[in-house]
């Protein structure tokens, strides 16, 4: 009998000193899935992966990974995880295949056993050529494709990745994306963190949307894009004075717009041009001269800007410095859609 | 570069099958250990100047302090290599531990023990290992210093049964040292200050015995801590070995103090380890 939920977290609470790093996340995540957790930088993702995955205690709450409890039962929980870290997490001085047959020899293979495991994970992950040259000379692709080597020796039921392609060239995202959709088709469950929208969008059946430490949204993609619309109207304003009027005619769309701090610019979640349209004869009839409009795909900005109210940090690992300071006003209405995610 | 992952496709044996253990075995750990002491002997390999002192120290100190105390301790040099070699030894093998803090400290800093912390193996495997693969640096610096010796007409009177014997004697002693700054090595927060606070400690040990002197041209009070120095008790323990061929009772009190120095530190070495996950 398979497990419902590979991983079921509840309140849970880490703080390192004054910062509450994790402060109350909930996450329900089934089996054979795979799950987003999206955030930007300092929100609390890592901390969150970390205790699932029995690095850090938890402070208060509770976790389990197919029904083991995270702390009483970590070493049960570490034999059915794989972790593979924001940096890579593999020896520097030591070659690729080096590498993996030490991991391997940890997990309990044979001296033979591990060498042929490690020769085909190399195998599958383009590395052979590379297999004895120390790491110190990989690119950084290569680095990350082998730190998910590693993590899959055992064939482990779940895996988190951790930021698996910040830094990456975007021909190597697109190669680590493949290679995770892979992993899910052999039937493990995957829980990935990322920066990106797009990444969450193209990979994950499910999103948690986490910042400062909690979960400020969740379900999947196309929920969350819902919430912020499919696409978002960039509307530049001749006359600052006319942005109240603006902003109450964009209301009665009933979208939640922002807002730019230099306050002549309106960004709107709008679902398609016909609404476009009816907004911009709106303003027309109510004598509003707009300067500039541009269309975008919703940015992790946005999706912020619409689910918690507040722009995303100044890139850092303190999120609560950089927040008072984005400026960014979002509309009252944001929360009653944030409501409706729940 | 291609990265189609033409990986079988075979599913993975879902979680509820598999027979799991939330204990590890002695028999696990002890693989673990070698397992990650193989990890040590590789890195030693691939960065060979990590060798320089356990090279250097032992060839450069053996000359010195032979060449300048020799005439006026035991009136020549070679009636003095007899006690200074024993000295000398013990002195280099013990501050070579040291580097086995530091080294732990870096390797601690990188992201590989992430992973190890995340593996199902024994929690003290990274921390055993190492210190088991830096035994092979000890048996180095002391294969040396007998060498250096032998080289100045240091002809050990207990024969080369007993040299091997007061070598492996000091390796383990050194051994169990090392685990007192693995300790500091852990709860520390640089490398550089696992080096400071080591240093503070080991000259006073190493200089306050009877490693160079007789201590009976010493002081009283300094007699004092001379003698209940264990790194003097090591000390004696190895002259009577190479000298006399004796397995004395400071060899007993050695062993006993090292595994003192084990039990206490090991258990604390692996619970800070832990905490600072």
């Amino acid at each position: 009998m398979t497990h419902e939920w590979a991983v079921e977290a509840h309140g849970l609470v880490r703080t390192f000193g004054d910062n509450r790093a994790v402060d109350g996340v909930d996450l329900s995540i089934r089996t054979g899935s795979v799950y987003g957790v999206l955030g930007p930088n300092g929100a609390g993702k890592t901390t969150t992966i970390s205790m699932l995955a029995t690095l850090l205690r938890p402070d208060a709450g509770e976790a389990r990974v197919f029904g083991h409890d995270v702390v009483r039962e970590a070493q049960v929980v570490r034999q059915l995880i794989g972790v593979t870290g924001q940096y890579a997490s593999v020896d520097e001085t030591l070659s690729a295949t080096e590498n993996l047959v030490i991991f391997s020899r940890l997990l309990g293979l044979g001296r033979a056993e591990a060498r042929r495991k490690a020769a085909e994970l190399l195998e599958t992950f383009g590395l052979t050529e590379a297999a004895t040259r120390p790491l110190k000379n990989f690119s950084g692709g290569m680095r990350r494709r082998l730190d998910l080597a590693a993590s899959l020796i055992a064939q482990p039921p779940l895996i988190f990745l951790d930021e698996p392609t910040t830094g990456l060239d975007p021909r190597t995202r697109a190669q680590m994306w493949d290679t995770i959709r892979e992993l899910v088709a052999t039937g493990s469950t995957v829980v990935l963190t990322t920066q990106y929208l797009d990444e969450a969008d193209q990979l994950a059946d499910r999103i948690a949307v986490i910042d400062r430490g909690r979960v400020v949204a969740e379900g999947t993609a196309d929920e969350l894009k819902d919430a912020v619309g499919n696409q978002s109207l960039q509307l530049g304003l001749v006359a600052a004075a006319d942005l109240g009027s603006a902003l109450d005619i964009v209301t009665t769309f009933g979208v939640p717009a922002t807002t730019s701090p230099e306050a002549r610019r309106i960004t709107v979640p709008v679902t398609g041009p016909d609404e476009v349209t009816d907004l911009l004869v709106r303003l027309r009839e109510a004598r509003i001269a707009v300067d500039s409009i541009s269309m975008d795909k919703p940015s992790l900005d946005e999706v912020f800007l619409t689910l918690t109210g507040h722009g995303v940090a100044a890139d850092g690992e303190d999120d609560t410095a950089g927040t008072a300071a984005a400026g960014d006003v979002a509309c009252p209405t944001t929360s009653t859609r944030e409501e409706a995610l729940r | 570069m291609t990265t189609t992952l033409t990986a079988p496709r075979q599913q993975i044996q879902a979680g509820s099958d598999r027979s799991l253990s939330n204990r590890t075995s002695v028999g696990q750990t002890v693989r673990n250990t070698f397992t990650m002491a193989y990890r040590g002997l590789l890195k030693i390999r691939r960065t060979p100047e990590q060798l320089v002192d356990v090279t250097v120290q032992p060839i450069l100190f053996t000359l010195m302090f032979t060449y300048i105390f020799g005439g006026a301790i035991a009136g020549d040099v070679v009636s003095y290599l007899p006690t200074i070699i024993p000295g000398i030894l013990v002195q280099t093998v013990i501050t070579t531990s040291v580097v086995t803090g530091v080294q732990l400290r870096e390797d601690m800093d990188k992201g590989v023990f992430d992973r190890f912390r995340s593996l199902p193996i024994a929690r003290i495997a990274p921390l055993s290992g190492a210190l088991l693969a830096d035994t092979v640096r000890y048996g180095i610096a002391t294969t040396l210093t007998f060498a250096m010796g032998y080289a100045m007409g240091y002809r050990p009177e207990g024969g080369l049964g007993s040299v091997v014997l007061a070598g492996l004697l000091v390796i383990v002693c050194s051994w169990a040292v090392s685990w007192i700054f693995a300790f500091f090595g852990v709860i520390a927060r640089t490398a550089s200050s696992v080096q400071g606070i080591s240093m503070i400690i080991l000259f006073p040990l190493t200089f306050l015995s009877n490693a160079f002197v007789q201590p009976d041209t010493m002081p009283g009070w300094l007699q004092g801590f001379v003698n209940v120095n264990p790194v003097s008790h090591l000390v004696t323990a190895v002259r009577e070995l190479t000298n006399n061929g004796v397995l004395g009772a400071d060899a007993v009190i050695s062993l006993v103090g090292a595994a003192v120095i084990v039990a206490v530190f090991a258990p604390l070495t692996v619970r800070a380890y832990m905490r600072k996950a």
